[in-house]
């Protein structure tokens, strides 16, 4: 419990020092313009091929359930609701783990087994201004921006499924969606991503910037930053939805 | 007389429950090659840890270049980093950079020189350590000897006071090795710098160094120039000069009786190989 506490005040404190240093970085665009391509650009694929198939369930799925209340014609609305404001900032929030997260973590920690960060600090560079807080900073860029590809995709894939296929009307698909979901709903998918940016991001810097300057230390790092992203995201989910409730 | 430019004086520093300095004194004279050799495990990297402030004594004084450095803010410790230069053992190059952008890292982030300046002044670096021809390599494509001379460039792009050298033999072939060791030297003169240089390889460190320590135990048990520890009759000295393996230093880290370790260890009709 103690070492948890401690580990939660370590994180705290991070974040302080990342934050104090993101001022400092900010004029430097070009490094936070590359960490941008690097954790967003480089995860597109993934984030793009995931979006269509969890809309293509979604379709399925809310289908299926609609048509029981012979309420086909909400497919729309439904899908775009579950994507904006939960699917779409969670599903890529875990996504981003998983991808951008362990690779940042991995690539900090070797940095520290390389002794690179210390090269730095004796360069009398602060690593924290030209490694963490460009990465912190491009984590949270990338990550609403992800999660909008990823709701705009599944909203496609809900449609190509829902329309095309089980036949719902393509004109009250889009009318209904277009009436019933406001800018309240856009907004909250976007808090939300840009709340998942900040914890994956940050636990995955932290991670590798602590990490034991050891193979074992760095795998371990990688690995504590999928399991401890994945979960803070979704207790972060929970709240933020209670939140807006 | 001018001022030595590192001073350490009665420092005590333990990790953990191992006491690595137990009143450490050490002094560097300006514009020499000063070697601190010893066997592995006596401190040697951690001595470069005080002198660039990364750590803290827990007793004792670190002066360099006239300031003492536990005393210095984030603020004044960067600014007398500025004036060192380090070797890593390992290079530490910065793997995402090509070694043209390595070499002009420190500068880039220190100074605002025009593109033209900075990139004559990276090739005259370069072509020092004789990797003109490599600046549009990545770290990975370089060999151990490549990588150390353009962390050498790097460490000296900035015309540091002092240069830092950590085990800047270890691993390397024996060409690569006299090329450090003409450039360790070479650079020393050219550029009128002081070269501290932590090495185990005797034969190497002490045909360049002005004056040597030899740390064991906690401190420095012997210095003087190569000769002198070289005609040294203490055993410690002797035995490290000499690469013997019959000395005080022991080849076995201590432990429990060997003969009742191997009694201990268990019946070995219990271990299923009969």
């Amino acid at each position: 419990m103690i070492a948890a506490l401690r580990r939660v005040g370590a994180v705290t404190l991070f974040l302080f020092q990342v934050l104090g240093a993101c001022i400092p970085a900010l004029r430097r665009p070009g490094l936070i313009v590359r960490q941008v391509y690097n954790s967003g650009a480089r995860s597109l694929i993934i984030i793009m091929l995931c979006g269509l198939f969890v809309g293509m369930v979604l379709g399925l799925q809310g289908y299926d359930l609609l048509s029981r209340f012979g309420s086909e014609s909400a497919l729309g609305v439904a899908a775009a609701l579950g994507l904006l404001k939960e699917l779409g900032p969670v599903v890529t929030a875990l996504l981003f783990a998983g991808r951008a997260g362990t690779s940042l973590a991995s690539e900090i920690g070797l940095m520290r087994a390389t002794d690179q960060l210390t090269a730095m600090q004796v360069m009398a560079v602060d690593p924290m201004r030209h490694v963490v807080a460009p990465r912190f900073l491009g984590g949270v860029i990338a990550m609403p921006l992800l999660a909008a590809i990823f709701s705009v995709i599944g909203l496609f894939g809900a449609q190509l499924v829902g329309v095309t296929v089980m036949g719902v009307d393509s004109g009250t698909f889009w009318s209904q969606m277009q009436g019933s979901v406001g800018i309240d709903d856009v907004n909250e998918g976007l808090v939300k991503s840009l709340a998942f940016g900040v914890v994956c991001t940050l636990l995955a810097v932290f991670q590798g910037y602590n990490a034991e300057p050891t193979a074992e230390g760095v795998g371990l790092a990688t690995t504590r930053t999928v399991i401890t992203s994945s979960v803070l995201v979704l207790i972060v989910d929970y709240m933020l939805t209670a939140a807006f409730l | 007389m001018t001022p030595p430019v590192v001073e350490v004086r009665g420092v005590r520093y333990s990790a953990g429950p191992r006491q690595i300095f137990d009143g450490l004194d050490l002094t560097v004279a300006a514009g020499s090659i000063t070697a601190v050799m010893g066997p592995s495990g006596t401190g040697k990297t951690t001595l470069l840890r005080l002198l660039t402030g990364q750590i803290q004594a827990e007793a004792g004084t670190v002066q360099v270049l006239g300031q003492e450095v536990a005393t210095l803010g984030r603020k004044d410790l960067f600014a007398l980093r500025r004036r060192l230069g380090m070797l890593f053992q390992n290079g530490a190059l910065l793997t995402d950079l090509d070694v043209f952008e390595n070499v002009a890292f420190p500068v880039r982030e220190h100074a605002r020189l025009p593109e033209p300046v900075l990139r004559r002044l990276v090739l005259m670096k370069l072509e020092a350590v004789g990797l003109r021809g490599a600046e549009s390599m990545m770290p990975q494509e370089l060999s151990g000897g490549m990588a150390r001379r353009v962390a050498l460039a790097r460490a000296i792009v900035m015309d540091p006071e002092v240069l830092i050298y950590d085990e800047p033999f270890a691993g390397l072939d024996p060409v690569s090795m006299g090329i450090i060791v003409r450039l360790i030297h070479r650079l020393n003169d050219a550029l009128g710098i002081t070269s501290i240089v932590v090495s185990h390889d005797v034969q190497e460190v002490g045909s360049i160094a002005d004056y040597s320590y030899l740390l064991a135990g906690g401190r420095a048990i012997a210095q003087g120039t190569t000769a002198e520890l070289a005609a040294s009759r203490d055993p410690a000295v002797r035995q490290f000069m000499q690469g013997s393996s019959e000395g005080p230093v022991e080849f076995h880290y201590p432990a429990p009786d060997y003969r009742a370790a191997l009694l201990d260890a268990g019946d070995l009709r219990d271990s299923g190989h009969r």
